[in-house]
């Protein structure tokens, strides 16, 4: 490896022990007019080389927030950060300069997003926009630049990619584009790879390439992959562990194999009951009660007792911990043995 | 559970939007065919599942049941008279017979209207359904009949949740006391635990009414759970047309093949060894599409006689329902791994 | 059976939630409509409340001038030359102008001209513009293309330019005052057409409309009922900055000769005329500025409390 920009990063201390990226008791809240909206609350996961950790959740859970974070792309203000780390590698980005995090931002953790469209720019060709990451971060010349674009584009298999390198965003179709945001995001061979929804806008079988090309590109270089998304079948099909959040906190969290045999939380449960089955045909489907929180104003206790089919008097007022169930294995129910043991 | 008369035939419809260039006169120069000769039948009582990918045809489809968009031929009878070709009073009459359930609840509900307008807008345009003085009270009724407090009549959209407003969407539908209601993507906007009680809701309110529904979606395991037929959708064209069994066990058709390989399972057990067929490159456009059968650019089985012979949609041999593919055959792929 | 709690589970979390300010309960038992929810939210907005208190007395100054001033400006003999740009003194309490008539008098007995042309003006513009805009957004096609094309030829018109040549082609067609009005209106339009037309097109697309088309509301429902609401904000904003400039263009037209002439009394003239001395004698022109500038405000004022209580996010 040829000795670059980014290697002279202030990234690298102390890595012994750590994990790759580690978001530690992380709090995020905005404040608005309305009141201080509290959208993560004390959230800590952790990404390993090579790993896929899915970070499960529906709208307004604190999941993409939380992502934001770690890339330090959060308005602030009116988003402020009172308390919590996100180290990488062992330093906290939190701590470091706005100039040292711009280097992070891109190089080491790069971002997918769920709109490829709206976050290309329309008016610049896609090979000028994937060999501007080469130009600006690694002072190539714009000849050199634009050969790496194209072998990018060969890398996330656009076809005829030396063809279409001088073509507009527009001229692709979503499941392209959405390889020209991969190809943009790995350009610069990042650690992290954090996908914020990736195949929501897509098709069925345009998601199944979108995934497999994640796979891997995940298996070659052996990326920290973050998938955040809400979907229970993408999750199954790729991730290695599972954080599922619920406004603002983690409620569950356990590798994938055990949440689908048996989950420990009653949102969770809820979740994976919720899923047209089968043998249910004909049925009603099981349906969690009532309605998302209202960040403004979270239940007190345990945000999902207004919901909860387990919940006992003291779920309103105390917040249950994440307790450990066994290894990394870890719930936020203080019932999380009736739920595993599927009492009710 | 093909039981219920006939109230809905659709034959050979066709609608074109017409590529013109040119500003003054204007020429034509192509056409999107974005629904391209498609017939069925709706029984009452019935939900007829329609699943294709984005630009396969089947939100025109919608419009053009809904006479949203006037047919460039072919027809569509419901209860034996043509809302395609039907004009001014009479196709207000059969309108009341066809209701519709939009994609994004906060788009479909006009902000600057109360609930209680929205729900009973349906009886100010159809003053003949219930008298001035009854319709307050039938529209506490609908509110009461899809889960909303009555008394939340004078609110506004934005007051409610995605959900809600899904709620009241139906509401509105439900309204002129319709035979049929076209869902087009009813549950894709709204969180996953809030899924599940639309479609419960809808379930419901299908038994109660006797209610038939088309039920167009891309998430094909909600398709499968509400639907009795289910019709695949390529670039303008029915592929498949089958009960939900025999579509989702015995898919005879490479494209559903795909399609239902492609979704995801909601369960880890086995992902290693699930069978995959992943589709090479994008539908091509519904303005140019490939001779013959339109799925051959993608397909694995692809001959000759698939670029010069269109696949007609009827039944195949040792399959038990109807296919537009030379070489269908029947594959389980949900089941194996 | 889940269904049924959850359907008690959140209508037990709506009927906990506040009800919003303003709106009246279900249960008082008069449906609530758009209209009516605004004005129960304007009758209590104290930005209102002063915007109306203010227009009520321009409105009465217009009306009754007598009842504010002794001092009839139209009398000559009220005016003496030697007095000309005297200070404030007791019984004129503004001073006195070039030409030494009361200053008050003046200002007083100007409202009525600079009123009527300002707010005629606006309210045909309005209606005209966005009467055409609505139609021209919701049809599109040709009505679409002729209307704008017709709009841009009046846009390429210089509004001064278009009003003097309107102004003294009719002088003699004894309209008055109304003939400004008029003028100024054909020029005005254009503005409100874009604005609405832009607003409406906006409003179309959105998924209600279809809805309201698939339960066979017809174009008159459509237009009125679901996207005048929706296109309406622009509109009142744009109405009520322009109202200002519409009194301010009827003192250039008066300048050039075709406006309101002496003796008639307005405020655009008497700035106008004041102009030429301003250094020397300020006042003649503060006044009746600040006068007109007090109504320009107090329309905006109004026109942004009525944007907003239209706007039922806002309330």
């Amino acid at each position: 490896m040829k000795k670059t920009s980014a290697d002279v990063l202030p990234v690298e201390g102390v890595y012994g022990d750590e994990p790759l990226l580690a978001v530690d008791d992380l709090h995020v809240e905005f404040r608005t007019r309305a009141g201080i909206v509290r959208a993560v609350n004390g959230v800590s996961y952790t990404v390993n080389p090579g790993e896929t950790l899915a970070v499960l959740g529906e709208s307004g859970s604190g999941k993409s927030v939380t992502a934001q974070a770690i890339m330090g792309i959060l308005d602030m203000p009116p988003a402020h950060i009172p308390h919590g780390e996100i180290r990488f590698k062992g330093t906290d980005l939190l701590k470091l300069s706005e100039e040292a995090r711009t280097q992070v931002r891109g190089q080491r953790i790069a971002m997918i997003f769920q709109d490829a469209l709206s976050a290309l720019n329309p008016v610049f060709t896609v090979g000028w926009q994937i060999s501007e990451m080469f130009r600006v971060h690694r002072g190539m010349s714009k000849a050199d630049a634009m050969k790496k674009a194209v072998e990018l584009m060969d890398r996330v298999r656009i076809p005829a990619a030396r063809q279409r390198v001088n073509d507009y965003p527009h001229q692709f179709s979503g499941g392209m584009r959405q390889r020209i945001m991969i190809a943009m995001s790995i350009a610069l061979d990042p650690e992290v790879l954090i996908a914020d929804e990736p195949t929501t806008a897509l098709d069925v079988t345009v998601q199944a390439q979108i995934m497999d090309l994640l796979a891997d590109l995940q298996r070659e270089s052996q990326m920290g992959l973050i998938l955040i998304t809400h979907d229970l079948g993408v999750v199954a099909d790729v991730a290695d562990k599972i954080a599922v959040m619920y406004a603002g906190r983690i409620v569950e969290r356990a590798s994938v194999h055990d949440i689908y045999r048996a989950p420990a939380h009653p949102y969770t449960k809820g979740l994976l009951e919720s899923i047209p089955r089968v043998d249910l045909k004909g049925q009603d489907l099981y349906a969690i009660k009532g309605l998302p929180p209202n960040l403004l104003e979270l239940p007190t206790g345990c945000a999902f007792h207004p919901r909860c089919p387990y919940r006992q008097d003291n779920c309103v007022t105390d917040v249950p911990p994440l307790y450990q169930i066994s290894g990394t294995r870890g719930s936020a129910c203080h019932y999380w043995r009736e739920v595993l043991d599927g009492e009710r | 559970m093909v039981n219920g008369d006939r109230i809905l035939e659709v034959r050979d419809l066709v609608k074109h939007f017409p590529l013109t260039q040119g500003i003054l006169f204007k020429r034509q120069i192509g056409a999107i065919k974005a629904v391209d000769g498609v017939s069925f039948d709706l029984h009452k009582g019935e939900t007829l599942g329609i699943v294709g990918e984005s630009g396969c045809g089947k939100s025109t489809l919608a419009k053009v049941l809904m006479a949203l968009e006037r047919p460039t031929s072919g027809s569509v009878l419901i209860n034996g008279r043509d809302i395609g070709r039907a004009k001014g009073a009479e196709l207000k009459r059969m309108r009341r017979n066809i209701q519709m359930v939009m994609q994004d609840p906060y788009t479909s509900l006009n902000p600057r209207m109360t609930v209680g307008d929205i729900v009973g807008e349906p009886f100010e345009i159809h003053t003949e359904v219930a008298p001035k003085g009854d319709r307050r009270k039938k529209v506490q009724e609908l509110l009461d009949v899809v889960g909303l407090n009555p008394d939340h009549i004078n609110r506004y959209p934005h007051q409610f949740s995605g959900g809600q407003r899904q709620r009241i969407g139906i509401a509105r539908g439900l309204a002129l006391q319709p035979e049929i209601i076209v869902c087009d993507e009813p549950v894709s906007a709204l969180d996953v635990s809030i899924q599940a009680q639309v479609i419960n809701l809808l379930e419901r309110l299908q038994n109660e009414f006797d209610l038939a529904y088309i039920f167009i979606a891309h998430d094909l395991s909600v398709v499968r759970h509400i639907s009795d037929r289910v019709g695949v959708m390529y670039l303008g064209k029915f592929v498949e047309l089958g009960k939900d069994t025999e579509i989702y066990d015995k898919p005879a058709h490479p494209y559903t093949q795909a399609l239902l390989s492609a979704v995801p399972v909601p369960d880890p057990e086995g992902r290693e060894q699930r069978e995959r067929i992943i589709l090479q490159g994008d539908p091509p456009s519904p303005a140019n599409p490939p001779s013959g059968c339109r799925f051959r650019t993608r397909c694995w089985k692809a001959q000759e006689i698939c670029a010069e012979e269109e696949p007609l949609l009827q039944i195949r041999p040792g399959t038990g329902h109807e296919s537009a593919c030379h070489f269908a055959e029947t594959h389980d792929v949900v089941h194996i791994g | 059976m889940n269904e049924a709690t959850g359907q008690s589970g959140h209508t037990s979390a709506l009927a906990e939630a506040p009800t919003p300010g303003g709106l009246p309960k279900a249960k008082s038992g008069r449906p609530a409509s758009l209209w009516s929810d605004a004005w129960a939210d304007l009758r209590r907005k104290p930005i209102f409340l002063i915007s109306c208190g203010i227009i009520a007395v321009l409105v009465l100054m217009a009306m009754w001038p007598s009842l504010f001033s002794s001092v009839d400006p139209f009398n000559a003999r009220t005016c003496e030359l030697a007095t000309a740009r005297q200070l404030p003194s007791a019984g004129h309490p503004f001073g006195r102008d070039n030409l030494g008539c009361d200053l008050y008098a003046r200002t007083i007995y100007g409202a009525a001209n600079s009123l009527v042309i300002g707010i005629s003006t606006t309210i045909f513009a309005a209606l005209i513009g966005g009467l055409l805009g609505l139609v021209a957004g919701f049809f599109g096609g040709a009505t679409d293309t002729v209307a704008s094309r017709v709009t841009e030829i009046f846009f390429a018109i210089p509004s001064i330019l278009g009003a003097l040549l309107i102004g003294s082609t009719f002088r003699d067609s004894g309209l008055g005052i109304w003939l400004v009005v008029i003028s100024l209106t054909v020029l005005g339009w254009p503005m409100t057409f874009r604005i609405m037309r832009a607003a409406v097109i906006t409003a179309k697309s959105q998924d209600f409309v279809v809805a309201a088309r698939a339960l066979g509301a017809g174009p008159g429902r459509i237009m009125f009922r679901h996207l005048l609401p929706n296109a309406l904000a622009p509109v009142i904003v744009v109405a009520t900055i322009n109202l200002g400039g519409f009194i301010a263009a009827e003192a250039a037209l008066s300048y050039l000769g075709v406006g309101v002439q002496p003796p008639e009394i307005s405020w655009g003239l008497m700035i106008a005329d004041a102009q030429r001395r301003f250094l020397e004698a300020p006042l003649p022109l503060i006044f009746p500025a600040v006068f007109l500038s007090i109504t320009v405000l107090a329309f905006i004022m109004l026109g942004d409390a009525v944007r907003d209580a239209l706007d039922p996010k806002l309330r």
